[in-house]
């Protein structure tokens, strides 16, 4: 534990950082609080997936969903016009007797998972290419895969978000 | 030049969408159909492609595309479904947007389900899955109608829930077999070692997600909203063909190309399956609207298809593959009738649509060849799949299974009578006396899907020898 | 990397995934559905990329995490098109909404 303590503070702090902000994102009452803890769960998978050697990853996921997706659900919240003083009072005697199972849930899960015996792996070099060249040279139907989406979500955008027009010629 | 087959449709969706001022209805069609039919002559003609030259710009991709028999087979189910819904969706969708907007969606669902059968990676088949499943979203939603939009939102969240797994069990695979293609899996699994079992937990784990999004029970719930509410075209597509390309096929390639079932699993698909057909047809039993029946149907023979999986061996794999197709084609046909029926008499209750048999002839003609084919009636061909299947559990000593799916039988005969005598058999119902026959957009494929269905089981026998014996002998031919 | 730091990363994994599916199940508001999503899926994006940095192979992994990355957003903002149409129908929407999809 104290190794543990000593040469890892950095990965520890972030993973603790990373499993309270999303435990407070499940248990905030209020939604735009919510999609904060959201947001800085985000930034500690960053942090973390720059620690594990995968930095062009990281960016992704920091521009994209600590960015975007914040921006999409904040943006979402206004129009919708969800959170009246009234809807916080009345949901919460609710909630607490929805929720109240997932602190002790998490403590129980956590302590019986972190008990399994793992074995250490020892450092590895790093197995075939480099990610870039993995993107480019290897996985062209992965690209045309995101190409696709990406056209299926304009798509989407389109059937969705467009206002009806009157006419329907 | 299987690559066309992928890159093909995104072509014509760009081109289509192009800023043209107007692009006519009947280019949309046109360029659908034709990739429909072009899906058709590969299917058939695959071989003789496949042996020719490639195109020297297409080899510099690496898409790792492999076919095989069974992906003759599915493209063919693809092919047909999709030439179905496009004639469907020529006359029940109105408004040129709107028109417009389906085709090319069309086109995205036909991009992800070609990849999907061409494709040889796990990871490739999640990307895949989604696309079409995005495609699917959109589709459901598509007219805007509160309970399409549930129905879409449930399927969106079940269906994620299903990726979050197939991604779980990607990293499982990167961990046990390095990589995620089906090579480097299929080394795994022969190693013996530890990584072999981590692999087969990650296959497990993999093929869980392809349950929710294929509809076997217990993970069925969000099947029924989204094909009862989604606009007749779309739930033709749906049950048609991409619940199975998500759901089933992937079980069906593991089985054939990657891991053979030992005991324990086997069982695992012979429980499951027999949960799934008698969930289903006895739900089905209950019901009072069509698409909602034909739903519930549906996840009863997607629970044959399991049953068929588990059965094991080559003749389990061949049953499965030809009851996929057969119920690509009698379900496609059964929801193109209930489209037709709807378009005309504006319901798709059947308390309401008593005696329509009469008022559409041609309708009420090819619903009762398709009910038949469904419900296993020699000489269609859903007997045919449905013999090979319980052969194929006799042959494997699960007799007590085979019992069941026998029994099982006459219930899925039981609700498609019920559903005949109450909605097409009969005088008219009320309000329904200025109902005709329905236009061609509906006539045309559900004339072509009922003489499908009924020549394939007419020359079955003959065929037996020839095409299917060739997934018998043959494990994947790549390239 | 020794046995217990890969403790700690499996557990905080399964905490976060455990957190997300449970809040994905409890909720009634649809928006919180999909934020239960997103944490899952963080969840299984961490556990890939473990997975890659323990058999050295960070380059696959990093390409899965990307595509995976783009494919969930298009979701997510399909998944939001759909609330807000939802919205537009019932005007106060949420809990009253999913009372029908939970049923």
């Amino acid at each position: 534990m104290s190794d543990l303590l000593e040469n890892h503070i950095v990965d520890v702090i972030v993973l603790g950082t990373l499993v309270l902000s999303a435990v407070w994102a499940v248990l905030s009452p209020r939604l735009l609080r919510a999609v904060i803890g959201l947001a800085v769960a985000s930034c500690c998978v960053t942090i973390a997936l720059f620690r594990l050697d995968s930095p062009l990853a990281g960016v992704f996921e920091l521009s994209v969903c600590a960015g975007l997706i914040s921006a999409v659900f904040i943006s979402t919240i206004s129009l919708s016009q969800l959170e009246t003083e009234e809807s916080i009072a009345g949901a919460s005697k609710e909630r607490i007797r929805r929720y109240w199972y997932l602190p002790p849930l998490l403590v129980l899960v956590g302590i019986a998972v972190f008990q399994i015996r793992l074995v250490d792996f020892p450092e590895v070099a790093r197995v075939g290419k480099d990610v870039r060249q993995v993107l480019w040279t290897e996985r062209h139907l992965d690209l045309l895969g995101q190409v696709t989406v990406l056209l299926a979500g304009a798509f989407g955008v389109v059937v969705l978000f467009k206002e009806n027009k009157k006419h329907e010629r | 030049m299987l690559a066309l087959l992928v890159l093909g449709p995104i072509a014509a969706l760009l081109l289509l969408n192009l800023p043209w001022r107007n692009v006519p209805r009947w280019a949309l069609n046109a360029s659908v159909l034709s990739l429909a039919f072009a899906e058709l002559f590969v299917a058939v003609s695959l071989p003789a492609l496949l042996s020719g030259a490639g195109l020297p710009l297409l080899d510099q991709l690496h898409f790792g595309l492999v076919a095989d028999d069974l992906t003759r087979i599915m493209l063919a189910a693809i092919g047909l479904v999709l030439g179905a819904a496009t004639l469907v969706g020529q006359d029940s969708i109105s408004g040129d947007r709107k028109h417009r907007l389906f085709c090319s969606l069309l086109l995205v669902s036909l991009t992800g389900m070609n990849a999907t059968v061409l494709l040889s990676d796990f990871f490739s088949m999640y990307v895949f899955l989604e696309v079409t499943a995005v495609a699917s979203f959109i589709l459901i939603a598509q007219d805007r109608a509160l309970l399409a939009i549930e129905g879409a939102f449930r399927y969106l969240i079940l269906s994620a829930v299903a990726a979050v797994f197939m991604l779980a069990a990607c990293g499982l695979l990167v961990l046990s077999a390095g990589g995620t293609s089906f090579d480097a899996v299929r080394a795994a699994l022969s190693s013996g070692t530890e990584h072999g079992v981590l692999a087969r937990v990650a296959l497990g784990v993999f093929v869980l997600g392809m349950f929710i999004k294929g509809g076997v029970v217990p993970f069925h719930g969000w099947l029924p909203g989204a094909y009862g509410s989604a606009p007749s075209a779309v739930s033709v597509l749906l049950s048609g063909i991409v619940t199975k390309v998500s759901g089933i096929y992937a079980l069906v390639r593991i089985v054939h190309s990657v891991y053979v079932p030992d005991a324990k699993l086997s069982m695992v698909l012979l429980v499951l399956g027999t949960v799934s057909i008698l969930v289903g047809a006895i739900a089905a039993l209950g019901q009072t609207d069509m698409k909602r029946m034909l739903a519930y149907s549906s996840i009863s023979q997607v629970g044959y298809i399991v049953l068929a999986l588990g059965a094991g061996g080559e003749l389990g794999v061949v049953a499965a593959s030809f009851h996929l197709f057969n119920h690509a084609i009698f379900k496609s046909l059964l929801f193109v009738v209930a489209a037709a029926i709807e378009s005309r008499a504006g319901t798709s209750e059947l308390s309401r649509l008593g005696g329509i048999g009469g008022k559409m002839p041609v309708t009420g003609a090819t619903a009762t060849l398709g009910m038949l084919s469904a419900a296993g009636i020699p000489p269609f061909a859903g007997f045919f799949s449905k013999l090979l299947i319980i052969v194929a559990l006799f042959k494997s000593d699960h007799t007590y299974f085979a019992v069941v799916a026998v029994l099982a039988s006459l219930l899925t005969l039981g609700y498609f009578l019920s559903m005949q005598r109450q909605a097409f058999f009969g005088k008219p119902a009320e309000g329904l006396e200025d109902v005709t026959e329905a236009t061609s957009g509906f006539l045309v494929p559900a004339l072509v899907l009922a003489t499908i269905t009924v020549f394939a089981g007419v020359l079955f026998p003959f065929l037996l020898d020839s095409s299917f014996s060739f997934l018998l002998l043959s494990k994947s031919l790549p390239w | 990397m020794n046995a217990e730091l890969l403790s700690v990363y499996i557990t905080a994994i399964v905490l976060v995934a455990t957190a997300g599916l449970y809040y994905l199940l409890v909720t009634t508001n649809l928006i919180r559905a999909v934020i239960g999503l997103e944490l899952v899926t963080k969840a299984v994006t961490v556990g890939l990329v473990l997975a890659g940095k323990l058999t050295g192979n960070t380059g696959l992994t990093q390409t899965l995490v990307i595509t995976l990355i783009v494919v969930e957003v298009v979701v997510m903002v399909v998944a939001v098109g759909l609330i807000l149409l939802g919205h537009k129908h019932t005007n106060g929407v949420d809990v009253r909404q999913l009372r029908n999809i939970k049923g």
